[in-house]
């Protein structure tokens, strides 16, 4: 789960680190009240958890408290990389000397945690550290020895930190990583961490990634979760413990295990279709799980045809059949062609109860890639 | 012979009073695995399947002789649960719980390697040697002793490729799921050095997805350190970046994790990539010297 700007600053504020003042507001009055108070150049920016904010034209700045408001307007509501902005952040904007960059993240191929920073900051990281590795020091630390003060100092040493800094930049080292642990955090991140024109460090932009694993232990956080920031269909099914993605094809995809259900979705490309969505019902579903899922699933206006692609091993094919013929029948049949592929345990018992309940548009397909292929040729077939 | 658990595995089950840690013991017992006991906090004393239940890992360990361990608890205590057995001493621990949160997770795998534990999962569904053991939630009908080893980061998937490799006359010497999750005690590495070292295996099947460099790093360790033939399959080829595809480790973010990077360094080391199921049934028996016919039987 990724935090907005709005969130993060005001996390980094309670932990006593610096950052520009301001608020977020919903409408272009209020931001022009907020203009006003803080008296002075504001920037006016878009809150959707979304990188290159400023390229996508997610963030304007304002000379006065009516241009502020102007600046809302156009961008309240509008819909950027996808994500429609309900709310925008005002704040007081800053004379920068320099930027930095400083982050704490989960270094994945070496099981660490890593703490990064260059000088380059304010610049897109991956691009600086394809282009100019030098740039950007990295330290690795120990998860079980935890952040020494020696490796603050090995860490601004590396990266060119400017002497007259490094007491001031130690505090924010040793803040992000108190709150990458308190938070569960992926990532913490400060880009750009800036140096105004009188020589104080502020952090300009905020980035917290939550571990949705770890949820369970941060209630308050799971209730900053925006809902404006997902799809509903992708909401609906997070509330009936569905893990499903929506994609942007026509074929909606059922199947077991999120290896299996990837691989279902590659086989429907190489046959030509589009895939609209990922729904991995898990292990061992029951039929009430499999009912669910197909009302998720036939709840996309964009779905004209489904494929169900399951492999029983703990799952149990009847199950799965019983939980699409109480689904199909509670629907009062099928809106849409679906195609079930059934192998593995009680394979039989599960085709024999679909072919017995001969549901109109319910058909049976014996492999994988026929599965795929059928399915791929009932949603062209209804797209034209 | 099989890598990593066979006949002489002692195991210990931690979470074996819960509905699923009762219901695979009676799986892995039916299968043939030693179940020598079981442990839950509060619930010693009792039995479960006929296996006997203790409060404490040490407890057990000492009691049963126990050499490994699987693990059924609940994602907010798994990884306590983990370092018990981590510090009690046995070789082997495998985590079947989904959703442990990653902090939690550094620390356990930093701990594994400390002290010289074998770390499986989490998130995974265990590992099997057809005809020995089973340590895990694989379904154990479908597998078959024979010379291909297969490693893996998706269950079903698993169960789908062992099942058309059985159904063509191809056996298996150890199947091994190592998780969908950032961050796993086992990599494909770890299991890829196993088999080549393991007489039993001839040919290698490695199941990987989107998501981390552990197909990247696995490339690079075949082509410098194995003889045996690997066949390489990817999931997620056309998922789109930044979306998590069920797995918590399947995820392409920024230039990491894609499938394009995969698939050439899998090329580069020679490893042929099947782009179908049924293709790395085909793939494998051509490199034991048996064309298959591809499809199901």
């Amino acid at each position: 789960m990724r935090l907005t700007e709005a969130q993060s600053k005001a996390i980094f504020r309670d932990a006593g680190l610096p950052v520009p003042d301001g608020e977020v507001v919903s409408s272009p009055e209020a931001a022009q009240a907020v203009a006003a108070r803080l008296g002075a150049r504001v920037a006016v920016k878009v809150q959707i958890p979304i990188g290159g904010r400023g390229k996508a034209g997610g963030i304007k700045l304002a000379d006065t408290p009516e241009q502020a408001a102007e600046a809302a307007r156009t961008l309240l509501g509008a819909r950027i990389r996808g994500y429609v902005v309900h709310q925008v952040l005002v704040e007081r904007a800053s004379s920068v000397a320099s930027e930095y960059y400083l982050s704490v993240t989960v270094d994945r191929a070496r099981q660490t945690p890593v703490l990064i920073f260059s000088t380059a900051g304010g610049m897109d990281i991956e691009e600086v550290a394809e282009q100019t590795p030098e740039r950007i020091a990295k330290l690795w630390v120990d998860p079980l020895l935890g952040l020494r003060d020696f490796h603050i100092r090995w860490l601004l040493q590396q990266g060119g930190a400017p002497a007259e800094l490094s007491r001031e930049f130690a505090r924010f080292v040793r803040a992000l990583w108190e709150l990458f642990g308190r938070y569960d955090a992926q990532l913490v991140e400060i880009n750009p961490l800036a140096q105004t024109a009188d020589g104080r460090l502020v952090a300009l932009d905020g980035k917290i990634e939550i571990d949705d694993n770890a949820l369970f232990r941060h209630p308050d956080l799971a209730a900053m979760r925006s809902v404006e920031a997902d799809h509903p269909l992708e909401r609906q099914a997070r509330e009936q413990g569905l893990a499903y993605v929506k994609l942007e094809g026509d074929v909606g995809i059922i199947g077991n295990g999120a290896g299996l259900v990837m691989a279902t979705l590659d086989a429907v490309q190489r046959e030509g279709g589009r895939p609209a969505n990922f729904l991995d019902i898990g292990g061992g579903a029951r039929a009430e799980v499999v009912e669910r899922a197909l009302r998720v699933v036939l709840g996309d206006p964009d779905v004209k045809a489904v494929l169900v692609n399951v492999f029983g091993g703990i799952t149990r094919c009847d199950e799965v059949a019983r939980g699409l013929l109480q689904a199909i029948a509670a629907l009062g049949g099928a809106s849409v062609p679906i195609v079930v592929r059934l192998a593995g345990t009680r394979e039989q018992e599960g085709r024999a109860l679909l072919s017995e309940a001969g549901v109109q548009g319910v058909s049976s397909a014996a492999t994988f890639e026929e599965a795929a292929r059928r399915a791929v040729e009932l949603a062209r077939s209804r797209a034209n | 012979m099989a890598i990593l658990v066979d006949r002489g595995t002692r195991l210990l089950v931690q979470g074996i009073t819960g509905r699923e840690g009762a219901f695979h013991t009676a799986r892995m017992l039916e299968y043939g695995t030693q179940v020598v006991g079981g442990v839950t906090p509060g619930k010693g004393g009792t039995t479960v399947e006929g296996v006997p239940v203790f409060d404490t890992v040490r407890e057990a360990r000492a009691a049963t002789g126990a050499n490994a361990s699987i693990i059924f608890v609940p994602a907010g205590f798994a990884a306590d649960a983990a370092l018990e057995a981590i510090e009690a001493g046995l070789e082997l621990v495998v985590i079947i719980t989904e959703g442990i949160p990653v902090q939690d997770m550094l620390q356990v795998v930093a701990r594994a390697r400390q002290k010289g534990t074998r770390l499986i999962g989490p998130n995974c569904p265990g590992l099997i040697s057809p005809g020995e053991a089973l340590v895990g939630i694989l379904p154990g009908r479908v597998f078959t002793p024979g010379p291909v080893g297969l490693v893996s980061r998706s269950g079903t998937l698993t169960y789908e490729v062992v099942h058309l490799l059985s159904q063509a006359g191809i056996g298996q010497s150890t199947c091994v799921g190592v998780g969908g999750d950032p961050i796993i005690g086992t990599r494909f590495v770890d299991v890829l050095a196993r088999f080549e070292e393991d007489p039993a295996t001839q040919a290698v099947v490695l199941i990987g997805e989107i998501g981390g460099t552990d197909e990247e790093e696995a490339a690079a360790f075949i082509r410098e350190h194995m003889t045996k033939p690997v066949v390489a399959f990817i999931s997620g080829r056309t998922a789109p970046p930044g979306k998590r595809m069920g797995h918590a480790g399947a995820i392409i973010s920024g230039r990491l994790g894609t499938p394009q990077s995969k698939v050439e360094a899998f090329r580069a080391a020679h490893v042929p990539v099947a782009d179908t199921i049924d293709e790395i049934v085909r793939l494998v028996g051509e490199r034991l010297g048996r064309p298959t016919v591809a499809g199901r039987a």
